[in-house]
């Protein structure tokens, strides 16, 4: 059912290019609408059709999100006969990655923005939103799902109304699942987003908006031209490295790749070089063409910033190699995670790992397990700290193990600024649980007359650690978050140590607050006196700060250790579970003169793990 | 008996052994342990083999049992071969032996005598339920060639012998010591549960005072253990009943060697006590790793490093002796390693001590690490041995398992 007037890549007017992208939460039916638009358009028949068909990884099809963004280029005749070229740009829907979406946004003119009838706008979207706005993005709102019973579609399309400053019979109203209104979608897209305007006879400019690993082809690079033209069998450069690249391949994707001889002004493809490592094709560089290249780039690139810090160890210490190897491969798709190796006394060799956020790191640290077979550890995730000595030197502590002794001046932590939707009803539970959190009100508004927005700063170490699950629990589920990083501030901030029979155990030290410290310490230790098996010896449990302790347990010695029995029968049975523990003991871990089974880390770590917060 | 048989090799169906296991019959010390798979009802803690007349169903039963188990005894003749093999020690478990009839017991007995002979001053066995037991059943005992009696005591409190499931009258096991004694048994065992949930340091320090005045001249005192899937274990689980502690545990070890000393019987194994020269000869023969042959539904046996086990069920039992086939489930063959592993899982438990050259240096060091924490004792290791201290006896479990290193 191809479009036999479909205007050629590589050679189609900028005029009847629309470049948008489709801003939307989890689960408010963005996959969906995509897969409708596909099949409108023909690209995509009934028949090769399947749910979530732009969604790659097994991970995104899974759970219903988009951790990569992708472009599909969908031809569209409309009612006024003329067959246009619909580039529908896919933003990941997470806010590990607002950095990302904001390079999708960059790349389009306009943005259709998606969100469920019965649930309302949620943070996320929101703060995406904003973003699309401060980009100039045409904004074309769709409420989803109308034809759900819950559905409130008069509601939300004030809501929206208000908030993006439009009257609610702008608002659309589709069902993506029975195609209800998708055309008219698609229409809107047509009259409302403006045409890309480019210089099409300067330097070639393209942004790129996404970068992925293909194991055959090596890195395929999506990229919106900008200015000029980009052909195969030239040679391109990124401009921020200046790194010059052979251009192989150079196409657009409907909904499969297509080589074609080049891409014009206005256009969205993908460019394959042969590079092996995303790291070498970054979001949001320029790339141009070697000869009579362009001198200025195309503004707004910047390096991924690791933002969340976490120790990642194999459970079993020969897997070590075979972690490695599958960070660096993960690494060659995935230009944001850093690592690098780190010894604990009680988890053995591992790597300490940078990600961009929760998801970032729950998705890294599924993949491994997933792709490549690995059981894991993960210590509790932390920031990135600066401390100031008195003698003005700095140190950056990711890993709390490292945080320095002597003389501190200050310390300073990462800063976010949080906003959260929610029913209005939960206002004071959401300002209750920020209060704890150390969280500082920027202010509140109302989006409808019982849904409102609460604006918070609150130190990002303060969200790593359960504040999205507390939040949902809070609220039984109805409030999202959204936040981004706004620097940093000087905190009283101090390192907890567990001490086990006066060793330190460095997997369980944490930087806290001065008045969570009591807490964390006796929360830690009262966990582990239940978790470390009874020793012939007493074992004491302390928590201190430097060599002043804030909570002590004793785990008492045990007494008794003798099977009473041991008769003829007895004797095989009892060789063989003497074998038995003699395996098990190998898995012990020695701290000090202490033997603690790896079940009692990874029981204590995994409480904080649960933490972790998983998108809805 | 163990709850779960082992995983070993097949077993031939004539029983027959290698030539290595043959090599020394004869120049060990040999013996039988016979079980007895019947109880007349099962007790709550209990998993051990053995069946209730209801439990046993259809296709076997206990008045066959002494054929089967004589048809077993001749077996072993066969397959040990002619050799001069006089049976030092037989000893009768169960179950409940004592619900055969004494002259099933003494079929049983004389085949023994028939097919091997006993050795002069040989010890004879068996256990027995204080109920099930009269001062006339006991001169019949007596009378067929039994030397020693073993009786279940376990509590002389009520309330414990209540959570235990047992059914006999508190005071009918003292009388019990008393008619064997009578009935001129030589030596008497009575057995003891302590920790068991409820009971107080006194119900233990009760019961240990009857197993002394009763006259036995030797006591087992066993800490209860909960099995899985007994209606202890099901009970404790579901909360009507606190679970054993070990601390607890502990301390009525530490009470019962301290009563039992103080009476004139020495510890010679970690659970055992006596008077000097009433050691079970038997049970010492399994921690010495001499030869046995196990009669009967999942008895174990052990000739000269070939250990095996008979199938479990009295009926599968039953079909495989009237088969003629060997009863052996399984069996495995030890290696020198398994063998010096053994040894200091068996050795370390007695008074005698374990040899220290029974361990690699890496055993020494830790040996040497135990005397200096007060669990070996230091003249003993002096002497070439490890023999644990009493808080040394507590932690045995865990000795050995630095020991084998």
């Amino acid at each position: 059912m191809a479009n036999a007037n479909a205007p050629v890549a590589g050679s189609t007017d900028p005029s009847v290019i629309r470049n948008f992208c489709i801003i939307a939460h989890i689960d408010h039916g963005k996959s969906t609408l995509a897969d409708r638009m596909l099949q409108v358009t023909g690209v995509v028949d009934g028949r090769q059709m399947r749910a979530q068909y732009l969604d790659r990884m097994d991970i995104e099809r899974e759970r219903g999100i988009t951790i990569k963004s992708q472009a599909v280029r969908l031809p569209f005749t409309s009612v006024d006969g003329t067959t246009y070229v619909l580039n529908m740009i896919d933003t990941p829907g997470h806010v590990d990655f607002t950095y990302e979406v904001s390079r999708s946004l960059a790349a389009c003119e306009g943005a259709v923005l998606l969100v469920d009838a019965a649930q309302g706008i949620e943070a996320q979207t929101l703060a995406n939103l904003y973003l699309a706005l401060e980009n100039d993005l045409a904004i074309i709102p769709v409420l989803n799902k109308i034809d759900l019973p819950a559905a409130q579609p008069d509601k939300y399309a004030a809501e929206l109304a208000r908030i993006i400053g439009c009257d609610p019979d702008d608002v659309l109203r589709v069902s993506a699942k029975s195609g209800l209104g998708v055309d008219a979608v698609l229409e809107a897209v047509v009259t409302q987003v403006p045409a890309p305007v480019g210089d099409a006879d300067g330097p070639a400019r393209a942004i790129i908006f996404d970068s992925v690993y293909d194991s055959y082809r090596g890195v395929v690079t999506y990229v919106r031209v900008i200015d000029g033209h980009l052909s195969t069998r030239e040679r391109i450069a990124m401009m921020s490295t200046g790194a010059v690249h052979e251009m192989l391949e150079v196409g657009v994707i409907s909904p499969e790749p297509v080589p074609s001889a080049g891409i014009g002004v206005g256009e969205v493809g993908y460019l394959i070089t042969g590079v092996k490592d995303v790291r070498q094709s970054r979001v949001g560089d320029t790339v141009t063409s070697q000869r009579h290249g362009a001198t200025e780039a195309l503004g707004g690139y910047r390096d991924p910033k690791p933002m969340v810090f976490s120790g990642l160890y194999p459970l079993d210490g020969s897997d070590y190699p075979e972690l490695r190897d599958a960070l660096e491969k993960l690494q060659l798709n995935d230009a944001a995670l850093v690592y690098e190796p780190e010894t604990s006394v009680a988890l053995g060799f591992g790597f300490r790992c940078g990600f961009l956020g929760l998801l970032h790191l729950e998705i890294v640290r599924e993949r491994l397990e997933r792709e490549f077979n690995l059981d894991l550890i993960s210590t509790a995730p932390t920031v990135n700290y600066r401390v100031v000595m008195d003698d003005g030197s700095e140190v950056r502590v990711t890993n709390p193990s490292e945080f320095p002794g002597g003389k501190i001046a200050e310390v300073y932590e990462p800063m976010v600024r949080a906003t959260v939707l929610a029913p209005s009803e939960y206002i004071g539970s959401i300002m209750e649980l920020c209060q704890t959190r150390r969280g500082n009100l920027l202010g509140m508004d109302y989006l409808s007359e019982d849904r409102v927005e609460l604006r918070y700063t609150l130190p990002l170490a303060e969200i790593v650690f359960d504040f999205f699950d507390a939040l949902k629990s809070k609220t039984r589920g109805y409030a999202s978050l959204d936040y981004e990083p706004t620097g940093e501030l000087a905190s009283e901030l101090v390192k907890v140590d567990i001490l086990l029979h006066g060793e330190a155990v460095d997997a369980f030290s944490s930087i806290v607050h001065k008045d969570k410290a009591y807490a964390y310490g006796v929360s830690m230790a009262g966990k582990l006196r239940e978790l470390i098996p009874r020793q012939q010896f007493e074992v004491p449990i302390q928590a201190a700060i430097g060599a002043r302790v804030i909570a002590r347990e004793t785990i008492r010695a045990i007494r008794k250790d003798v099977l009473a029995k041991c008769y003829g029968g007895d004797i095989t049975r009892k060789r063989k579970l003497l074998e038995k523990q003699k395996e098990g003991k190998k898995r012990m871990k020695m701290v000090g003169r202490v033997e603690v089974p790896q079940e009692a880390f990874i029981a204590a770590l995994s409480t904080d793990e649960s933490a972790v917060a998983k998108p809805k | 008996m163990p709850s779960l048989p082992p995983e070993g090799d097949p077993a031939p169906l004539d029983g027959s052994l290698p030539a290595s296991a043959l090599a020394g019959v004869g120049s060990r010390p040999f013996g039988f342990y016979v079980h007895v798979p019947f109880c007349s009802t099962r007790c709550g803690y209990c998993d051990f083999n053995t069946y209730t007349a209801d439990e046993l169903g259809p296709g076997v039963s206990r008045a066959s049992y002494a054929d089967q188990a004589v048809a077993e005894i001749r077996m072993a003749r066969r397959v040990l071969g002619a050799v001069e093999l006089p049976v030092e020690t037989v000893f009768v478990g169960g179950g409940t032996p004592t619900l055969l009839p004494p002259g099933d017991l003494g079929r049983i007995l004389g085949a023994i005598r028939d097919e091997f002979g006993l050795a002069p001053g040989a010890e004879v066995t068996t256990e027995a339920n204080p109920d099930s037991v009269t001062a006339a059943s006991l001169g019949g005992l007596r009378e067929v060639g039994f030397t020693r009696m073993s009786f279940g005591l376990q509590s002389t409190a009520p309330h414990v012998l209540a959570v235990l499931d047992r059914t006999h009258t508190p005071g009918r096991a003292v009388d019990a010591v008393t008619d064997a004694r009578a009935a001129g048994f030589e030596h008497v065992n009575v057995d003891l549960i302590y920790a068991t949930p409820g009971e107080t340091e006194d119900d233990f320090g009760a019961s240990l005072q009857a197993a002394v005045h009763s006259g036995a001249d030797h006591v087992s005192a066993y800490s209860l253990i909960v099995e899985d899937g007994t209606r202890l274990a099901a009970r404790i689980r579901r909360g009507e009943l606190p679970d054993v502690d070990d601390d607890v545990a502990a301390d009525r070890y530490l009470q019962a060697d301290s009563a039992l000393t103080a009476a004139g019987l020495e510890w010679y194994e970690v659970s055992n006590w006596a008077r000097a020269g009433a050691e079970c000869r038997h049970n010492l023969g399994y921690w010495r790793g001499d030869d046995w042959w196990g009669v009967g539904p999942g008895a174990h046996a052990h000739v000269g490093g070939v250990r095996w086990w008979n199938v479990r069920h009295p009926v599968a039992y039953a079909a495989r002796m009237q088969a003629d086939e060997s009863p052996a489930q399984a069996r495995e063959q030890l290696s020198a390693e398994d063998r010096r592993v053994e040894d200091v899982l068996l050795r370390v438990r007695l008074r005698d001590g374990l040899p220290l050259h029974s361990l690699t240096d890496t055993g020494r060091g830790v040996a040497a690490g135990a005397v200096r924490d007060g669990l070996a004792e230091q003249s003993a290791y002096d002497d070439g041995r490890v023999l644990l201290t009493l808080r040394g006896r507590l932690l045995a479990d865990a000795r050995v398992r630095d020991l084998v290193d």
